[in-house]
């Protein structure tokens, strides 16, 4: 009998030289005449593991990390084919601590499989929420949407189910749902992971969307930068359109779902879902003015709902397991969990999913554990290039909407980036303008013209803190969209708590 | 890469046209093909997708993918995002500026490398991260990047 052998084909896993390593153990296996099966799996999101490989056995899935070519003549030695002792075995896949304290549903079976193997899917309880979706009215779908409590992952937080309902409620002829995957916030990649991990959940939360609010067509728009995402992304949409979970007539419905991938032009604002559409339309992505909100009028001037893929890829369990079970978890009007991202300078880099309410401190220390550099932490960014960069005091907020809100912070899409003693936050704090300078749209002054100002001013030898605090002020007020009235976040969060950064003269007198 | 020749371009448009792309779908189609956007694809670009000259060359402007000109044989872009900030990819960057003599957002005038700066490839928990024709590299020190770059014999 052969023995299947996991090695993620994810881009990071690739990048560390997962497909050498493939290569290497099929090599070996062969000269020795042992029948093995390499079965190509997405990754588990322990990026600090990676490239984790596991081997089934009677025990089940035995771990292996951080393996390189150069380890595998070794595991062949170890007897690794049937769980043997190696300095880079992790024991039970599903026991490894990382992954034991987590508690994951949206990515509970990212990495379990070949990412594009229906079967699989399938097997592991996939579309069974589309199932039960079928067999109810739109109403019921958004019914069960809106007790969940979800609200849009993407970073602004809004409730799913009113924007579902205000596109189910609208009469159109044709209706659109379009995936927000444009992650391009810094420290972000859960999106990245279960596009490339888990395709079909995508698949299935957009139809499931689609039969809530009456579209029948839908979009990926997917930022060029991932490519590899691309690739499984259309080679599992063909799959699933053979199977009939898309197309026409889906599973003998009588309703249909078309959907494609659209590929982005590496502009960091088309994550704003005006600009979004103006880009699938074949325009600048330049900011609309709202209203008309998307959900009215958006794509091709008709009813759009606009998710963040891990918002859509909640959507499946919340059918099958119900609106209540999701709204159970977490704290507050923070319900269900959120995948957070650890990156940066820090040790166990990776993606942790675990209801809202636990502390900053909790992911950093008790995930993370600590920095990778082992120097302590300075700062941590959460939420993208356009979060507040906070300083250990603040660690001990639970994360949750509400009270990252109080902080002046916000939660975003989960990126959390470590940064050690070592950062001179004043260049953090001139890189959030520079940023903004580079990627406006231009729609609006406060941001075209502020934020190229800005970083002016924090070059400067000495900045005048007082002008850079009026400018934050009027791009908070006055920017069209969140890349002007957010950039402020960073850099004002960046002096106020690391004032010793910005002040030459006192810094120099200190040293 | 295939070369640029206008048959080839003219088709890739009329094709994202016909199967209702926009035009930004045909600016993809051709990047991914030729590398860039001919300025001689311009006007066949206005007719089949209807928009102006100062349209055109407006979206292809906006987008930091687009490029007018070829870009060199091997493209190497460096993150230079926060993540990759936090674990050194500015040092890391200077570096390969002054090995290359390059400044990101550079071709050399061999027309061999291209830099570029990209924000973010989604591998932020193992900065620095970069790409190198289209390859993904992550956990990248200097001598890592040199080897790389070595074997691009350039």
């Amino acid at each position: 009998m052969s023995t299947c052998i996991y090695i993620p084909a994810d881009t990071l896993a690739i990048a560390l030289g997962a497909d050498e390593v493939a290569a290497s153990i099929a090599s070996i296996a062969k000269t020795r005449g042992l029948e093995i099966e390499i079965v190509r799996n997405g990754s588990r999101g322990l990026c600090w593991a990676e490239p984790l490989i596991e081997v089934e056995t009677k025990s089940g899935r035995m771990a292996y990390g951080n393996i390189g070519q150069t380890d595998v003549d070794g595991l062949f030695e170890a007897d690794f084919l049937n769980g043997g002792k190696h300095e880079k075995f992790l024991g039970l896949a599903q026991d490894i601590t990382y992954l034991k304290n987590q508690q994951r549903f949206i990515f509970k079976t990212c990495g379990l499989y070949d990412p594009c193997d229906l079967a699989a899917y399938k097997a592991h309880g996939g579309f069974s929420g589309l199932h039960a979706a079928l067999k109810v009215t739109p109403d019921k779908i958004i019914d069960e949407v809106e007790i969940s409590g979800l609200r849009g992952r993407g970073g602004a937080a809004f409730p799913a189910a009113i924007k579902w309902r205000t596109v189910l409620g609208a009469k159109a002829a044709q209706k659109y749902i379009v995936c927000n995957a444009d992650e391009g916030d810094s420290g972000t990649f859960a999106d990245r992971l279960i596009m490339e991990g888990d395709p079909y959940r995508l698949i299935e939360g957009m139809v499931i969307a689609g039969l809530a609010t009456g579209a029948n067509a839908g979009v990926i728009y997917l930022r060029s930068e991932y490519p590899w995402a691309k690739t499984m992304l259309d080679k599992a949409i063909a799959i699933a359109k053979a199977a009939n979970w898309l197309g026409n007539d889906i599973q003998g419905s009588g309703k249909s779902f078309n959907l494609s991938v659209f590929v982005g032009g590496g502009s960091y604002v088309c994550g704003e879902e005006t600009a979004l559409l103006e880009s699938l339309e074949g325009r600048a992505g330049i900011v609309r003015s709202k209203p008309p909100l998307p959900a009215l009028e958006g794509l091709y001037g008709q009813p759009t709902l606009i998710q963040n893929v891990i918002t859509l890829c909640a959507v499946p369990d919340i059918l099958t397991r119900g609106g209540a079970w999701h709204q159970a978890l977490g704290t507050g009007r923070s319900t269900g969990t959120m995948c957070f991202q650890l990156a940066g300078d820090v040790k166990f880099g990776g993606l942790v999913e675990v209801p809202f309410g636990q502390t900053l401190r909790d992911i950093l220390y008790e995930f993370g554990g600590g920095t990778r550099s082992g120097l302590p932490i300075k700062a941590v960014q959460i939420g993208g290039p356009l979060g507040a960069y906070l300083p250990p005091e603040r660690f001990d907020t639970p994360l949750d909407y509400e009270a990252f809100g109080a902080i002046g912070a916000g939660i975003g899409h989960g990126g959390i980036v470590v940064f050690n003693e070592n950062a001179d936050m004043r260049k953090q704090a001139h890189f959030a303008f520079a940023f903004c300078a580079h990627e406006s749209c231009g729609k609006c002054t406060p941001c075209r013209i502020g934020a190229v100002r800005g970083a002016e001013l924090l070059a400067a030898e000495t900045p005048d803190l007082g002008l850079v605090h009026d400018l934050c002020e009027v791009m908070v007020d006055g920017s069209a969209c969140a890349m002007g009235s957010m950039t402020p976040i960073p850099v004002q969060s960046a002096i106020r708590h690391f004032p010793h950064d910005f002040n030459v003269r006192q810094r120099l007198a200190a040293e | 890469m295939t070369r640029w020749n206008e048959t080839k371009s003219r088709a890739l448009i009329e094709e994202t046209q016909a199967r209702g792309g926009a035009l930004t779908s045909a600016l993809r189609a051709l990047t991914d093909t030729f590398g860039y956007i001919d300025p001689a694809a311009i006007p066949p670009l206005m007719q089949i997708f209807s928009r102006s000259r100062a349209e055109v060359l407006g979206v292809i402007s906006y987008y930091d993918d687009f490029r007018d000109t070829p870009p060199g044989n091997h493209v190497v872009r460096l993150c230079q995002a926060e993540s990759c900030q936090a674990v050194g990819a500015r040092e890391l960057t200077e570096l390969v500026c002054a090995a290359t003599g390059l400044k990101l957002g550079e071709t050399s005038k061999d027309g061999k490398l291209t830099l570029e700066a990209v924000y973010c490839l989604g591998l932020c928990a193992n900065g620095p991260a970069a790409q190198v024709d289209g390859k993904p590299l992550a956990e990248l020190d200097e001598n890592k990047l040199d080897a790389k770059l070595a074997a691009l014999q350039i």
